[in-house]
């Protein structure tokens, strides 16, 4: 089936053991974003370190309840992200918006996007694009919540997400 | 040889087919010619994933169209095409009895009078209509008082329903400061009735309820219901949207003050969809999309209205696709709806049957036909309907996946999402096999423990 050109091996492996998975105490910030036509998702929290000037993700700890695509995508944006700055992990990010949104067309560079770049066969299914930017997403939007927090100087730990309709986003 | 589009009652077949079932003999289903119907149906003929061919058992979202109803619409475009009900040349004479023949047409499948029905775009849009009839009631004069809602008074839905048919009664109780209650669900997906007593009640105004789900196929007793609910002073109104394409239906043995269906669902185009009330209420409801058709007398200082349905059909009417629904119509009752209904209960069975062998899955619904159509959705132990219905593309299979805008019925019995069939003319028993045989590659490809037969 074509089918193995979207489900490489490394995302059934990362859908069958998700790295990272469960959600973290301390955290920043904390988001659920949810896909809505399909009830795809995520709970994901934030944690960042590094000086103010250049701040780090610590830990990116989350709960995703969807499809394989959504799950591993978390899986490996988690894995890929932790340890680096708030700024590489934001070119990652871009990197892997512009990978879904080439339909097939891209060459994805591995040196950026590592085990990301097995998702390229996502490209050529529309209707999958969004499950594998949920997390990517769910992660942006925390992450700006928490240094949000930071600027305001509130201390870490505080659930600034996900009450209320106002704050929940949809992606 | 008869031409599409001309009036017909109910009961009357057209005698020169192309599908040539004969309409049910003596009260016995007679077996639709299956094959017959699929050449009708350009589309069947095309292949989609992996050149596969496509077996598609989507119509819940939206039916395939035969070449009639195609053929229908095109020709009005092509020799009647003019705005309706304007002007005084013969086009518009000719595009006017077009449309007005297609509200007829469609009145009498539903054993209805012309005058009671109102065309919108869809189904969604015609809840709407009676929702925001009700919302405007306070403010339209004494006669539309009726209608209207505020503190104190109860819209009663259910926990099955569509989104279409749930959020503006939700809406309308946030606007006027209404309560919303609904029935529950028991965990076979069939209504929770045995509160009736204390939610049909002196401050009901309103029951919606599904007349039948587009997730568990389960269809509510409506009559009862409406009984009980006329007994307290309350108005009724059903969501037709997956029964008037599916089974007979007829409005004066309903029970229901209003009964809403879309035409894309029923083999006819997108974009035309219908309102049926009884005659009284639409002269006592206000109107709720304005502009012109739908007015008597305009000045800059206020404007009066038509009596209904043009009350409640302003712009110019979408004749075109009116036309199509009218010629839907015709072929649904060549075919004969008590056939129809009969060829989607086997389908469907035979459906529960084959999914039933399959561990791990379990159906959301009735594992019965009884006062159940011919909607399937199943969750799959370890595999997302999503990647399910991944799977079953690549095969050229065509189901839907999520929630099916029924998000909290979906809550209600206990899953996130699932995977969705559903039945209709042009489906076959050996399309439900494919279904059965995908389900488990789908299992097989996601190595699944549940892989396997029962």
């Amino acid at each position: 089936m074509d089918l193995e050109s979207m489900y490489q091996d490394i995302i059934l492996e990362h859908y069958r053991r998700p790295l990272h998975a469960g959600l973290r105490e301390p955290f920043d910030a904390q988001v659920q974003h949810i896909n809505p036509t399909c009830g795809d998702e995520v709970t994901l929290r934030v944690t960042l370190n590094g000086a103010a000037g250049e701040p780090a993700v610590a830990d990116v700890s989350y709960e995703a309840l969807g499809c394989s695509i959504s799950q591993a995508s978390a899986s490996v944006m988690a894995d890929m992200i932790i340890g680096k700055s708030v700024r590489e992990a934001m070119a990652i990010s871009d990197e892997f918006l512009k990978l879904m949104q080439s339909r097939g067309e891209a060459e994805p560079d591995e040196s950026v996007l590592g085990d990301a770049v097995a998702f390229e066969g996502v490209s050529k299914y529309p209707a999958r694009i969004k499950c594998a930017l949920l997390g990517w997403m769910a992660w942006k939007d925390a992450t700006a919540r928490a240094l949000g927090e930071r600027a305001r100087a509130v201390p870490l730990g505080t659930s600034t997400g996900a009450s209320g309709n106002g704050d929940r986003e949809q992606s | 040889m008869t031409a599409w589009g001309e009036m017909t009652t109910g009961e009357e077949t057209t005698a020169d087919m192309t599908t040539s079932a004969p309409a049910q003999v003596a009260g016995v289903p007679v077996p639709l010619d299956v094959e017959a119907v699929r050449r009708d149906f350009p589309i069947l003929g095309r292949a989609v994933r992996g050149g596969n061919d496509l077996i598609y058992l989507d119509s819940g979202a939206t039916s395939q169209k035969p070449r009639q109803v195609l053929d229908a619409e095109r020709d009005f475009y092509n020799t009647r095409n003019a705005a309706a009900h304007r002007g005084a040349h013969l086009l518009g004479e000719e595009a006017t009895d077009a449309y007005e023949g297609a509200r007829a047409r469609i009145a009498a499948f539903l054993h209805a009078n012309p005058d009671e029905i109102v065309f919108t775009k869809s189904a969604t849009e015609s809840v709407n209509l009676v929702a925001y009839a009700m919302s405007n009631a306070g403010t339209s004069g004494p006669q539309a008082r009726r209608f209207a809602v505020g503190p104190g008074d109860e819209v009663l839905v259910t926990e099955a329903e569509h989104h279409a048919n749930l959020v503006p009664w939700q809406q309308l109780c946030e606007r006027t400061g209404a309560t919303l209650r609904w029935f529950g669900v028991q965990p076979d997906g069939r209504l929770d009735l045995s509160n009736a007593a204390e939610l049909i009640n002196s401050r009901t105004k309103l029951v919606a309820v599904t007349h039948q789900s587009n997730v568990t196929g389960v269809v509510p007793p409506v009559a009862e219901i409406a009984a009980a609910a006329h007994a307290h002073g309350a108005l009724v109104l059903a969501d037709g949207a997956q029964s008037v394409p599916h089974q007979p239906v007829d409005v004066t043995r309903l029970g229901a003050d209003f009964l809403v269906f879309s035409g894309h669902k029923m083999l006819g185009p997108s974009g035309i969809g219908v309102l049926w009330a009884r005659r009284e209420l639409l002269e006592a409801m206000p109107p709720f999309i304005s502009g012109g058709s739908m007015i008597e007398v305009v000045r800059m200082e206020g404007s009066t209205f038509l009596p209904p349905p043009a009350r409640f059909e302003a712009g110019v009417p979408a004749a075109a696709q009116a036309v199509g629904l009218a010629a839907a119509c015709d072929y649904l009752d060549a075919l004969g709806m008590a056939n129809v209904a009969a060829h989607e209960e086997a389908l469907t069975a035979h459906a529960l049957k084959a999914l039933s062998g399959i561990n791990g899955l379990r159906v959301l619904g009735p594992l019965n036909t009884e006062h159940r159509g011919g909607a399937v959705s199943f969750v799959l132990d370890g595999i997302h309907p999503h990647d399910v219905g991944q799977v079953l593309d690549e095969l050229g299979i065509a189901v839907r996946t999520g929630h099916h805008c029924a998000w909290p019925l979906h809550r209600a019995l206990g899953a996130q999402a699932s995977t969705r069939a559903t039945f209709y003319v042009y489906n076959t028993h050996d399309e439900v096999d494919a279904l059965a045989d995908g389900i488990r590659q789908a299992q097989e490809f996601f190595g699944s423990e549940s892989a396997g037969a029962a």
